[in-house]
């Protein structure tokens, strides 16, 4: 036992120690450009968007570089059909993203904590509708709405966005519930609490973080969800439906001030709910 | 010989203090089912816990133990049989509306709660006065030893400290019985011996029955006034620690709890109400016997580790009348306050004695060395008796 442990073993010739801190630096090396690369990648779409916002351009059209101004800032409400199709979209993504975490958490805690007929079932077609492509969703709508004899509005919208983001909220809930030690619960059963109140002063509390981020991602793939709209909106003009028909007559430097500042809230949503769950895991 | 059954029948025996018991069960079973086949967690059980008693429920994993607990507070429901509090039957009261209360192995403290606010919970939902919520409060978490932390949150707070956060936010209730399911379970060995005296000192202080849960012997014999050993859904054996100590009824128990001796053997003669088991013409196993023990029967008999004497080569005093057994020392295992031997014995069992280093270091005995253990009758216990 001592002798081979003082003894090195034959075999190796090479000097482990030396070797293994050469590659760790060449792969740091690597792993630091990679890193730079899909920033850069991520970013710079986002950056393209944010700077032709500030583009001095003479027109509608917005494509080539002209100098810098403040002035769409200024003159964000120039076209009231885009001003209200913004607000569309913001009604739409609220209402919907709410809706969707009212009926995502129910889903979402009941798949965490119990095992019910047609769980499984429920599980499979949450994914399903994750996964499934946003064309077949939107078409299969369009014809579900239409063949029901419902027109085609802002209400459809909401439904169609409620009915994809249900699942991302259920999903996001239900891994926290699968975490959550259940005496916690239990203990306020114990301390004499009924099941709603158990639910609303210890579950509700501990799970939010879960909830927020659900809605945050529910208002995220509304307010830019162009597919499923463009099916089921009818004359609705929704923010992104309004861009597409820009397109053929030029998109103005609104638009990107506008996805600057959609972009800029989400970013503080998203700034917000990591500094929270810090405090949450700090010790 | 003496099966589980019969030991379960002793334990029906009544709790020392007079009066209505705090807890009581009467013929209660729990079964679970399991992929469409019931498996028993506790068997037939009647069982009576005194008012203010420390009462242990003490076994192995999978022993029931648990489930008799949570059967107390309400989270699971007796197949059949029933459960009285203070008289009241109350098996089918839901957890919420028992006065009992539960602290848990993992506390489950409410995270986003702090000191105060998990404490006078339990005072808020029985709908008690703010004001008299914060003298309450205030008064347990002295009990405690925590005044000072009404603003911490659980996770600023320490193993043994959260330990005593759980432990007032149950007691705060002025509960009927105070459940502990191995509450001392997650602290490290001197914060557990810490807090074992801590929980005796808090009983007596607050009067209440406490109910603890546990697998570990060592705290069940130091804290609690009566034992119930459970095993296999059974309770094998209730009684003070003590005569679970000195007379464990089966040979579960006796292994459980403490390191046993056990050996069998037929009896060669009664004489004056010892049982005499004889191996070879020197080798001999006396035990004090019970009136129905006949010669021919066959019995199980425990010693102690500490009680045994060994002697190296020098065959013992045949007159003691005591059990003498030869054999050979096959490890020798070295505690610093004494010295664990393994020896090899002619009735055929391994025997485990425990010698005290009191003096002579160069009387140790070597492996492969020639040794008599002698002990008197009375440390020899019959199994079951």
């Amino acid at each position: 036992m001592t002798a081979s442990t003082l003894q090195r073993p034959p075999a190796s010739t090479e000097d482990p120690a030396a070797l293994k801190p050469k590659r760790r630096i060449t792969g740091a090396g690597l792993l630091h450009v990679y890193t730079w690369v899909i920033i850069g990648w991520l970013i710079l779409p986002i950056a393209v968007m944010i700077a032709f916002g500030f583009n001095d351009t003479p027109g509608r059209y917005n494509q080539t570089w002209n100098g810098f101004t403040l002035k769409w800032y200024g003159r964000l409400f120039e076209y009231p059909d885009l001003t209200s199709a913004l607000i569309t979209s913001i009604v739409i993504a609220v209402v919907s993203s709410l809706l969707a975490a009212a009926l995502g958490t129910g889903i979402g805690y009941a798949l965490g904590r119990y095992r019910f007929t047609g769980s499984g079932s429920l599980n499979l077609v949450m994914f399903a509708t994750m996964s499934s492509p946003e064309l077949i969703m939107g078409a299969s709508l369009l014809s579900l709405f239409v063949s029901a004899g419902t027109g085609l509005g802002p209400v459809t919208i909401t439904i169609a966005h409620v009915m994809f983001s249900i699942s991302f909220v259920a999903v996001v809930v239900r891994s926290r519930v699968l975490t959550l030690d259940r005496s916690i619960e239990e203990a306020a059963y114990d301390l004499g609490a009924t099941a709603w109140t158990t639910f609303w002063k210890v579950t509700f509390p501990i799970i939010l973080p879960a909830v927020f981020s659900g809605v945050l991602l529910a208002f995220a793939l509304s307010i830019d969800d162009f597919i499923v709209t463009a099916f089921t909106a009818g004359t609705t003009k929704t923010f992104p439906l309004w861009i597409w028909g820009a397109t053929r007559v030029g998109i103005p430097p609104q638009v990107n001030v506008m996805g600057t500042l959609i972009f800029a809230v989400g970013v503080l949503g998203a700034v917000i709910a990591n500094v929270r769950s810090r405090q949450r895991k700090r010790d | 010989m003496t099966t589980p059954q019969h030991s379960a029948v002793r334990a029906r025996s009544a709790p020392p203090a007079g009066g209505t018991p705090a807890i009581e069960f009467v013929g209660v079973n729990k079964n679970y089912l399991s992929h469409g086949e019931t498996v028993p967690a506790v068997k037939r059980t009647d069982l009576a816990i005194g008012q203010g008693e420390f009462f242990s429920l003490l076994g192995p994993s999978g022993c029931g133990k648990t489930t008799t607990m949570r059967m107390i507070a309400g989270f699971e429901e007796p197949t059949a049989g029933k459960v009285f509090l203070d008289g009241n039957d109350v098996t089918n009261v839901s957890a919420n509306k028992r006065d009992v209360n539960m602290v848990f192995q993992s506390y489950a403290l409410f995270p986003h709660l702090n000191t105060y606010q998990n404490v006078a919970f339990g005072l808020e939902r029985k709908k008690v006065a703010k004001s008299e919520i914060s003298r309450r409060v205030a008064e347990i978490l002295e009990i405690v030893s925590l005044t000072g932390m009404e603003k911490r949150s659980p996770r600023e707070m320490s193993g043994g400290q959260q330990q005593r956060v759980a432990l007032a936010r149950a007691l705060v209730n002025r509960p009927r019985a105070l459940l502990l399911d191995e509450p001392l379970g997650a602290l490290d060995l001197k914060l557990r011996q810490q807090m074992q005296i801590e929980l005796k000192r808090i009983q007596r202080e607050v009067g209440i029955t406490f109910v603890y849960v546990t697998h570990d012997q060592g705290e069940a014999l130091t804290m609690s006034d009566r034992i119930a050993v459970m095993n296999a859904g059974v309770i094998e054996q209730l009684g003070s620690p003590r005569e679970i100590y000195e007379r464990p009824a089966s040979r579960f128990v006796a292994g459980f709890i403490g390191t046993s001796n056990i050996v069998d053997g037929h009896v060669d003669r009664v004489e004056g109400g010892l049982a005499v088991l004889s191996y070879t013409a020197q080798d001999r196993v006396v035990v004090p016997a019970a009136p129905s023990v006949r010669q021919g029967d066959r019995l199980e008999v425990s010693i102690r580790p500490e009680k045994i004497d060994m002697h190296r080569g020098v065959p013992p005093v045949q007159a003691t009348g005591g059990s003498v057994l030869s054999g050979t020392v096959t490890e020798v295992v070295y505690h610093g306050t004494s010295t664990n031997y393994t020896v090899a014995t002619a009735a055929g069992a391994d025997f485990t004695v425990f010698d005290q280093n009191a003096s002579n270091a160069d009387d140790l005995a070597d492996r492969g060395d020639r040794v008599y253990l002698t002990w008197a009758p009375q440390h020899s216990y019959m199994i079951g008796d």
